[in-house]
């Protein structure tokens, strides 16, 4: 998984410094204006610097997420442990799909006006599709041989699904908390465009500025904090693993 | 909220964003399709190429949209190639999983029984494997076909985006109708892909019919 974690940067460097031995000698330019702009120290303190953006993001992502999960865990989990509602569960992450985030961000500006609360309400809605779907299909994966054995050994209900079902569908209903949070950290990237602070200020900003080095180097930024994210969320869905199921 | 008046007057306009919003997805899927099928073939072939293949892709869909969008500029610019090559990108892991996905999970049996009968290895794909995988692989194109229709949107903020740009307009002017009309087309195109996509598989798998897959 560390290959991957320098996939992106490798990516980027590798087709930059390729384009730079080229013809053109505006790519070799991008390359060292981007250069400059991370060894920048003005571009490490204050309100606009790296640390305090990327904490900004990672607190709206962490948020968004957290709240989502409060309200879709329940419902797709219940759901699938009763086996109710299956087509609902099953569809809603596709209707989910459907909706440009881009749109329901600036719909929520435009019908509340600007704050950090009607961002994130936007940023929960979109997150919860993907945990319900695949909460429910992880319960709904649960071996009914299993079940009934568990029934059968007098196990209450209350203690089948946190002893048996939960974890059993706890490693798909992981990789759906992960696909929420990964969309939102891309959402949230698009959300400075209505004036939200986070890593989506340097691309929104920097494009406004035509300052190509701010905005690739943001861009560099928030592909590395993803690509972290998804795989720590890897690392945390193999942690919370029962091992009893670790084959 | 909606002044419909201000739709009548732009009409042609949202339809020249919404016929753009369709050939930048169409050309995407198309791209993307002809990249993932050969990968997923080979990946099929040599099964050591799988993991990387699909850590490779999965990584370029991690990537948030607007940044991969805008790391693609220095090299293309601010044109419709920066768009569509982002794209393509990530309709890539969903179409190259669900290829290999539906390919792998024909019977051996099936396989077995078509190189019997004497079938060559290109036409045992395009006629007996390729037909059995086809609901995985549209399960995959559905998905890509409309996670593309919402990415699309996206790159109005480096100057394309098809309906997108009525949601810069509805933001710049402060005005819901052009909002509402892109969000709601979108979502129209979305649900009208799907579904015809899925008549599509209807029409091509005759002896899936009356059964769920």
């Amino acid at each position: 998984m560390t290959r991957v974690a320098l996939f992106v940067a490798l990516w980027w460097l590798a087709a930059g410094s390729a384009y730079a031995l080229g013809l053109e000698s505006d790519g070799a330019n991008t390359v060292a204006q981007v250069w400059h702009w991370f060894v920048d120290p003005m571009h490490w303190q204050g309100p606009d610097g790296l640390p305090h953006r990327i904490g900004q993001h990672i607190y709206y992502v962490a948020v968004s997420t957290a709240i989502a999960a409060a309200i879709a865990l329940p419902v797709g989990i219940g759901l699938g442990h009763y086996g109710r509602g299956g087509l609902l569960a099953i569809n809603i992450a596709n209707i989910g799909r459907a909706i440009p985030s881009f749109g329901l961000i600036i719909l929520m500006f435009l019908l509340v006006g600007f704050g950090v609360v009607p961002v994130l309400v936007a940023l929960v809605a979109l997150a919860i599709p993907p945990m319900v779907t695949n909460s429910y299909v992880g319960m709904q994966s649960v071996d009914p041989a299993v079940r009934q054995s568990a029934a059968a050994l007098g196990l209450t209900r209350w203690q089948r699904l946190w002893q048996v079902e939960l974890p059993i569908a706890l490693p798909l209903i992981m990789a759906g908390v992960r696909t929420s949070a990964v969309q939102v950290m891309s959402t949230a990237t698009l959300a400075a465009y209505v004036g939200l602070g986070g890593l989506g200020r340097y691309l929104i900003d920097g494009l406004a500025q035509q300052q190509l080095a701010q905005v690739v180097g943001g861009a560099i930024v928030v592909a590395i904090l993803a690509v972290c994210t998804e795989i720590g969320l890897a690392g945390v869905q193999k942690l919370v693993q029962s091992p009893g199921l670790a084959r | 909220m909606i002044r419909w008046d201000w739709i009548g007057r732009h009409a042609d306009d949202i339809l020249a964003q919404l016929l753009q919003h369709v050939e930048l997805t169409g050309f995407a899927l198309l791209f993307g399709f002809a990249i993932a099928f050969p990968l997923a073939l080979a990946a099929i072939r040599w099964p050591r190429l799988y993991g990387p293949s699909l850590a490779a892709t999965g990584v370029l869909f991690t990537v948030p949209s607007l940044a991969l969008f805008i790391l693609l500029i220095p090299f293309t610019g601010l044109s419709m190639a920066t768009s569509l090559i982002g794209l393509t990108i990530y309709t890539l892991l969903i179409l190259f999983r669900n290829i290999v996905e539906g390919l792998r999970g024909v019977p051996f049996e099936v396989r077995e029984a078509s190189r019997a009968l004497g079938y060559s290895k290109s036409r045992q794909l395009l006629t007996v494997e390729l037909p059995i995988a086809l609901p995985v692989i549209m399960a995959g194109l559905r998905i890509a076909a409309i996670t593309t229709i919402g990415l699309v949107t996206v790159t109005a903020l480096i100057g394309q985006g098809g309906l997108g740009r009525l949601f810069i307009t509805g933001f710049t002017l402060h005005f819901t109708t052009p909002l509402l009309v892109g969000f709601v087309l979108s979502i129209a195109l979305a649900v009208a892909v799907d579904l015809s996509l899925a008549g599509v598989l209807w029409l091509a798998t005759p002896w899936n019919r009356g059964r769920r897959t």
